[in-house]
């Protein structure tokens, strides 16, 4: 999909973690800790679209946020083409903005309601000296093209747009630095599924012109098939399967990635849908099951599962997963 | 380069086609009292502009031999003990009355405004810091705090403005930082800081705008505690000096003799009411039509 090397890893992660920690109660206050992202490493290769998925609350979004450094991470290693974001400061941390984009969620929140379109696209390129006033009313104009909207847009308020609309301006911000990687945080979930659609496009599109790498957070399982090419699956702040996305959702390796596959309605009404039970609710992150955090609810759960976390286990070169099902010694 | 896919977002129609200022204006409009309020303010702006050129008397200058006249024809609102002219007395007070209120709340509001608009940005322990202290001010009932400066600077214009600024700054801190706190978790602030914009610039281009409104509103409102808290000040002594006619410092002189001539001190004391009515008509509707839950029809 995108020109030259296709292999080649730009974004690597290696054991990014992200602890909260809040007092709560009086007037002996507890201390809680939520380890909303836990040992998380994954790679993303160039012009590939790389899918987080999981349920809500697993850490999916604070590891996109963790690695642009909105949120600052406890520990773990984030390389951009052999940069190292996390030690990133001042003029070089300023250089990684323009290359590390993010596009939010929700539309409606993502632009600042008392500017006009133009200048939200322009103030980014003024603020990185990208041009004098005319090339930058200019790119204006083409940024606005580029995402589908009409030269006139510049002159409104976001108030103005739908929310279809509006999420292809935060779109337009982001390219408006001109960047190599977009964390796409759940970019499509806040909209109707008819303009679900043609935002993906879009990004797609976008993709395909620009060379674009993306980290794409969704729930949505179909959204994740559809417009991504390596996906990791992610638990309670840990990534538990991870590998391309067809083999992924055809076989998949981890019982949780079979039970969210088969929670993903297909859209085939002759389709018999074999309902694998999955019990109970979501275990609080606060306080995870002890050894594998799946255990509770997973179908195969065998006595390890409940004391030991299961190691890293690499099933092809490209594929990985962490449960007892596959560790090479069973123990 | 092609342009994306062509956009038919029909479905996908926007919901909100008026501007927040026309919704603002229409919800402004629907109370009529809001209205009174602009029009009896800026009666008395006038007045107290055009003091010089309306009053029918020097409000200064004494003429004994015309003490204590009761309102008629020749003086519209008696005179006093000096035999100076109420009602050119009543006009030029209200220069006082909104130098010293417009003043302190402009200074209240720089100040208030910009600590709670920092100390919110920041959070934290600074922020529970800062606001702790804002707390221990705003303890102080306006006026004991204004009394307390008075007495401790002296009783003159700059000083009057001072102490009534300093009983205003903690209610601002706190009205301008519950946004900030609101607005900088919004994902166009984090999208700044993502694009590498600087904390100055997130602070005073994509915060400030948005909680301006709600602090300019409260300011109208708290103006008209400001006008009571001069008015008191000077009642008791502790406002600009005489012989400078200020309506607080009318209703104390006519203090003595309000059982003989119940004016001198009656015409003051109803302006200072009508000031503070109509800042407080002004203000609500202010209020109202920056309140996102209300839609004007």
């Amino acid at each position: 999909m995108a020109s030259g090397n296709a292999t080649e890893t730009v974004l690597s992660v290696k054991g990014l973690s992200k602890t909260f920690v809040t007092k709560r109660g009086f007037p002996n206050p507890v201390t809680v800790t939520v380890r909303a992202v836990d040992d998380v490493s994954f790679a993303v290769r160039a012009g590939e679209a790389f899918g987080l998925v999981g349920e809500s609350g697993c850490g999916k979004s604070t590891t996109g946020r963790a690695l642009l450094r909105l949120i600052e991470p406890d520990r773990g290693a984030v390389t951009y083409r052999g940069q190292d974001v996390l030690a990133a400061s001042g003029a070089e941390l300023r250089a990684l903005r323009r290359k590390l984009q993010i596009v939010f969620q929700d539309p409606y929140a993502s632009l600042n309601p008392r500017r006009g379109i133009g200048e939200t696209l322009a103030e980014p390129m003024r603020v990185h000296k990208m041009g004098d006033r005319a090339q930058i009313a200019e790119r204006v104009k083409s940024l606005l093209a580029e995402v589908g909207l009409p030269p006139s847009a510049a002159d409104k308020y976001p108030h103005e747009f739908s929310g279809g609309q509006r999420q292809r301006i935060g779109i337009a911000r982001a390219l408006s630095v001109d960047p190599e990687l977009i964390v796409a945080d759940e970019p499509v979930s806040a909209l109707d599924v008819s303009i679900q659609a043609q935002v993906l496009l879009l990004l797609r599109d976008l993709q395909a012109r620009r060379g674009l790498s993306y980290v794409f957070v969704a729930h949505d399982l179909g959204v994740v098939r559809f417009f991504c090419q390596s996906v990791a699956v992610m638990y309670l702040g840990r990534i538990v399967e991870s590998g391309p996305v067809e083999e992924v959702f055809n076989q998949p390796a981890h019982p949780y990635t079979t039970v969210l596959r088969q929670a993903s309605p297909v859209p085939d009404p002759r389709a018999k849908s074999i309902a694998v039970r999955i019990e109970g609710e979501v275990p609080s992150a606060a306080n995870p099951p002890q050894g594998c955090h799946f255990h509770p609810r997973c179908p195969n759960a065998m006595p390890v599962c409940k004391t030991v976390y299961p190691a890293w286990t690499q099933l092809t070169p490209t594929r990985g997963v962490a449960c007892h099902l596959h560790t090479p010694a069973g123990s | 380069m092609k342009p994306a896919e062509a956009i038919d977002d029909i479905a996908d129609a926007p919901p909100e086609p008026r501007s927040a200022l026309v919704r603002a204006f229409a919800v402004f409009n629907a109370n009529k009292t809001s209205w009174v309020g602009v029009i009896v303010f800026g009666a008395i702006v006038a007045m107290a502009a055009l003091a010089p050129l309306i009053s029918p008397y020097d409000p200064i200058e004494q003429d004994i031999i015309a003490r204590l006249q009761p309102p008629s024809a020749e003086h519209w609102f008696g005179t006093d003990m000096f035999g100076r002219d109420v009602l050119s007395r009543v006009i030029w007070g209200s220069q006082i009355s909104l130098i010293v209120s417009i003043a302190s709340i402009a200074v209240a509001l720089l100040v208030g405004g910009t600590i709670g608009l920092v100390s919110g940005y920041i959070g934290g322990r600074t922020d529970l810091l800062i606001m702790q202290a804002m707390d221990v001010l705003l303890s102080f009932p306006s006026l004991i705090m204004g009394l307390i400066v008075v007495a401790m600077l002296g009783p003159d214009l700059i000083n009057l403005i001072i102490a009534i600024a300093l009983t205003a700054v903690a209610p601002f801190a706190r009205i301008a930082r519950a946004p900030t706190i609101v607005l900088k978790e919004r994902a166009f602030v984090e999208a700044g800081r993502a694009l590498g914009f600087s904390h100055i610039r997130i602070v005073l281009v994509h915060i400030l705008p948005n909680l301006l409104a709600e602090v300019l509103v409260m300011g109208s409102l708290w103006m008209a505690t400001a006008v009571r808290v001069e008015a008191s000040l000077s009642f008791i002594g502790l406002g600009v000096r005489p012989p400078t006619p200020t309506w607080g410092g009318m209703i104390n002189e006519g203090f003595e003799n309000i059982l003989d001539a119940p004016w001198l001190s009656i015409y003051p004391g109803l302006a200072i009411l009508i000031l503070v009515f109509a800042l407080n008509m002004l203000g609500d509707g202010l209020r109202d039509a920056t309140d996102p839950k209300l839609r004007g029809e």
